[in-house]
């Protein structure tokens, strides 16, 4: 079977799921976005490598900070950026998804930025898309959002160095989590020897183990030991389906506390894909103290989402 | 009129003969085999020959499920470009499920499909009627009428009958009057929201699962049922192997329940999911290889009475979007001989037993004297090269459906010669 993110080249046409992404692209977008933090530390934030390019942030499912860093990013590299908020339009007319991309690939698109809720929305479009036309996924159902994996792997590295030596736990709801499993494929590819998950049986996807983790029930046994750990957002919708009692009692036992997180390694560091829900997956007193790189999260996004347009637009 | 058959290797598996020879059809039947067909066909002189050296002379394919979207789904299929395909696969007989729009649940309907399956002269059209009034698993419908008007049994199709005590009234009501049901084994609780088998692979797409125990849990229930009713009960579409297990013992415990798989299922798993692929958006969902392989052992040791094709063109449109959003199933009419063909080779079966999932224990199923061949049978007979090469393509299906996992595969398994009732209703050149 074809990869259908990369060229006959072996390089970069598409970033749909970091799953199947060699380790040398991993480490290469790092690298090049390790050179971008520069650019947006400097006082003109711009560099003409995407200038006459167009973006078209194409997001079927609403997002307000996903978004707007892709836009950042491609106003970085001097493209134009065009936001289309898709929910609100043409798929309540009843367009079909393949439509909707043609009418706007007629618009003379380079890339599309695609946030979708059901998963592998991406692929489709990236197997109808022009082939001077790239697909960067933002976020597709439970499956995948490979910048925001590629960001937690930038964030892990810059603290940690290397990937070979870590304990990594992610807490919380990874069943329905795109951001666990991209961030699991990309810390499995990059030689990560221990990959935790931990929530309740609810929360935690069937046959997990195939992802390459070790599933943990228990908060305290889990996060021993650990050097990084990831908090998922708790969607409070999650209470409706039967999969959990209240936020109180999740909070109780699977939030990060102080305590819980002095039973992992004293420099390990906090991180969360955000929105956070204060006391209810994280305690206030972790998310605003000194382990914790939420922010720092936040303005790697920004280098890595601009290293990945780049390298694609470049191929 | 009279054909006679020359020089094909006649695989009846209702005998288990598998030896060259000739046939003779006169009219609708087959009237002689072997020297007898050759005196009688020297003292009165055949209208037509077939030389059939190098092909296997076989009973048609009896298909228990094949979709003809007659009435209501039109634009997805018609009955001429169904019973086309019915005929060019090899398919003599098919059981149609109720779930046109509307469902099969009055007699008038089914009275219109017959005549109209009747007036294309392909395949026979056996329709299964629905269980519940509008296939909504609230009343039962009028089956006492509806088997008059010619539904050899009575099923929900895919659609939930989630109230387990209007089930149990369904199967009371059924027995009463010796009605088989046919059921598929799926707990629509547990099944709410699922695109897929609940593994490795819906984890790794992060597609909503539906967990193997959705079937055995509904089985279960079934066989319970049957237990309590004494129903004669067929269970639709197999898919895990906890489900053969089950049958496996309902049937040591001589329970009247028979079962089947659809072929898709016999050669593909969640793997074959790929990335997205929605050809593969099936239901019920492709499962574990394990699965697979159970059913596989399954159908070959006769725990399986039956595979059929689960034909169900589906247009374009509705596949071409998310795999969760792509409407189930896939085309099979034209698929079912080349499968079970590959089915048998790769388990190195006798391809008169083989033959037998899809024409005499099909017939036993329906409750119909077909899928034999024997003086006096009906000459519902395909004629195909078991080696020749079909590539599965958009442009060589006839199907109007060409949602198929298979697109783009070479399968082995050329029909040449199809007839019903002794006519030639399809040809095609070597």
């Amino acid at each position: 079977m074809n990869n259908p993110q990369l060229n006959h080249r072996g390089e970069l046409q598409h970033l749909l799921s970091i799953e199947g992404l060699p380790r040398d692209i991993l480490l290469q977008i790092l690298d090049i976005a390790e050179s971008f933090c520069g650019v947006t530390e400097r006082e003109v934030k711009k560099v003409p490598l995407l200038r006459g390019k167009s973006v078209f942030n194409l997001f079927f499912e609403p997002s307000t900070r996903t978004r707007t860093t892709f836009e950042i990013a491609a106003k970085r590299l001097s493209a134009d950026v065009i936001n289309l908020n898709i929910a609100a339009s043409s798929q309540t007319k009843g367009e079909s998804l393949l439509d909707t991309v043609a009418n706007l690939s007629a618009m003379q698109a380079d890339l599309f930025i695609v946030r979708h809720a059901q998963s592998g929305a991406p692929y489709l479009i990236a197997r109808h898309v022009k082939p001077h036309e790239h697909v960067i996924n933002a976020g597709d159902g439970r499956h995948a959002h490979p910048t925001k994996g590629l960001l937690d792997l930038y964030t892990i590295r810059h603290y940690k160095k290397e990937f070979t030596r870590l304990t990594v736990a992610v807490v919380g709801d990874i069943l329905h989590s795109r951001v666990a499993r991209s961030l699991i494929h990309g810390l499995t590819t990059l030689g990560a020897p221990e990959v935790r998950v931990i929530g309740p049986q609810t929360l935690i996807p069937a046959q997990v183990g195939a992802l390459g983790v070790r599933v943990f029930h228990d908060m305290r046994a889990g996060l021993a030991g650990c050097d990084v750990v990831v908090m998922l957002r708790l969607q409070s919708e999650r209470m409706r389906g039967a999969l959990l009692p209240s936020a109180q009692e999740f909070n109780k036992h699977y939030g990060l506390s102080s305590e819980k997180l002095s039973l992992a390694k004293p420099d390990a560091i906090v991180m969360h894909p955000g929105p956070i829900n204060r006391g209810v997956e994280i305690d206030s007193s972790v998310a605003d103290g000194p382990h914790s790189v939420i922010l720092p999260q936040v303005t790697f996004g920004i280098a890595v989402r601009m290293a990945v347009m780049s390298i694609i637009a470049g191929n | 009129m009279r054909t006679l058959i020359t020089n094909g290797r006649i695989v009846d598996p209702a005998s288990g003969r598998d030896k060259v020879g000739n046939l003779l059809v006169d009219g609708e039947c087959i009237v002689a085999l072997d020297g007898e067909a050759d005196a009688r066909s020297r003292s009165d002189r055949a209208d037509r020959v077939i030389d059939a050296r190098g092909l296997v002379v076989a009973p048609g394919l009896i298909d228990l499920s094949a979709r003809l979207r007659e009435p209501g789904f039109e634009y997805k299929a018609t009955l001429e470009s169904e019973m086309n395909a019915a005929v060019a696969g090899g398919v003599t007989s098919l059981a149609c499920p109720p779930d046109t729009d509307p469902p099969l649940d009055e007699p008038g309907l089914v009275d219109m499909l017959r005549r109209r399956a009747k007036a294309q002269a392909r395949a026979r059209v056996y329709p299964i009627g629905a269980l519940t009034v509008k296939l909504k698993g609230e009343a039962l419908t009028e089956m006492a009428e509806l088997a008059e008007s010619g539904c050899v049994a009575f099923s929900q199709a895919n659609e939930p009958l989630a109230d387990t005590q209007v089930l149990w009234r369904a199967l009371q009501y059924a027995a009463t009057f010796g009605f088989p049901v046919w059921m598929r084994a799926e707990n629509a609780d547990l099944a709410r929201g699922g695109v897929a088998h609940d593994g490795e692979v819906a984890t790794r797409l992060g597609l909503p699962g539906i967990p193997a125990f959705a079937e055995t849990i509904a089985l279960g229930t079934l066989l319970e049922l049957v237990r309590s009713t004494g129903a004669r009960l067929h269970v639709c579409r197999i898919s895990t192997a906890g489900a053969v297990e089950l049958l496996r013992r309902a049937k040591l415990e001589k329970l009247p329940v028979s079962c089947d798989v659809g072929v898709h299922h016999v050669h593909l798993s969640e793997m074959d999911l790929g990335f997205f692929d929605s050809h593969c958006r099936l239901v019920p969902p492709l499962r574990s290889a394990r699965d697979r392989d159970a059913l596989r052992a399954g159908l070959a040791d006769g725990t399986i009475d039956c595979v059929c094709s689960d034909h169900t063109p589906v247009d374009d449109d509705a596949k071409q979007t998310p795999f969760g959003e792509a409407e189930p199933g896939a085309t099979g009419l034209e698929l079912l001989l080349p499968l079970v063909l590959r089915w048998a080779e790769e388990e190195k079966l006798p391809l008169a037993r083989a033959l037998a999932r899809v024409t005499s224990d099909s017939a036993r199923v329906l409750g119909i004297d077909k899928g034999r061949i024997a003086p006096g049978a009906s000459a519902d007979l395909v004629i195909f090269d078991p080696v020749a090469p079909l590539r599965i393509s958009a442009e060589t299906l006839k199907s109007q459906g060409k949602n198929s996992p298979f697109l783009g595969y070479e399968l082995a398994g050329q029909v040449r010669y199809t007839l019903v009732a002794g006519k030639p209703v399809f040809e095609s050149g070597a």
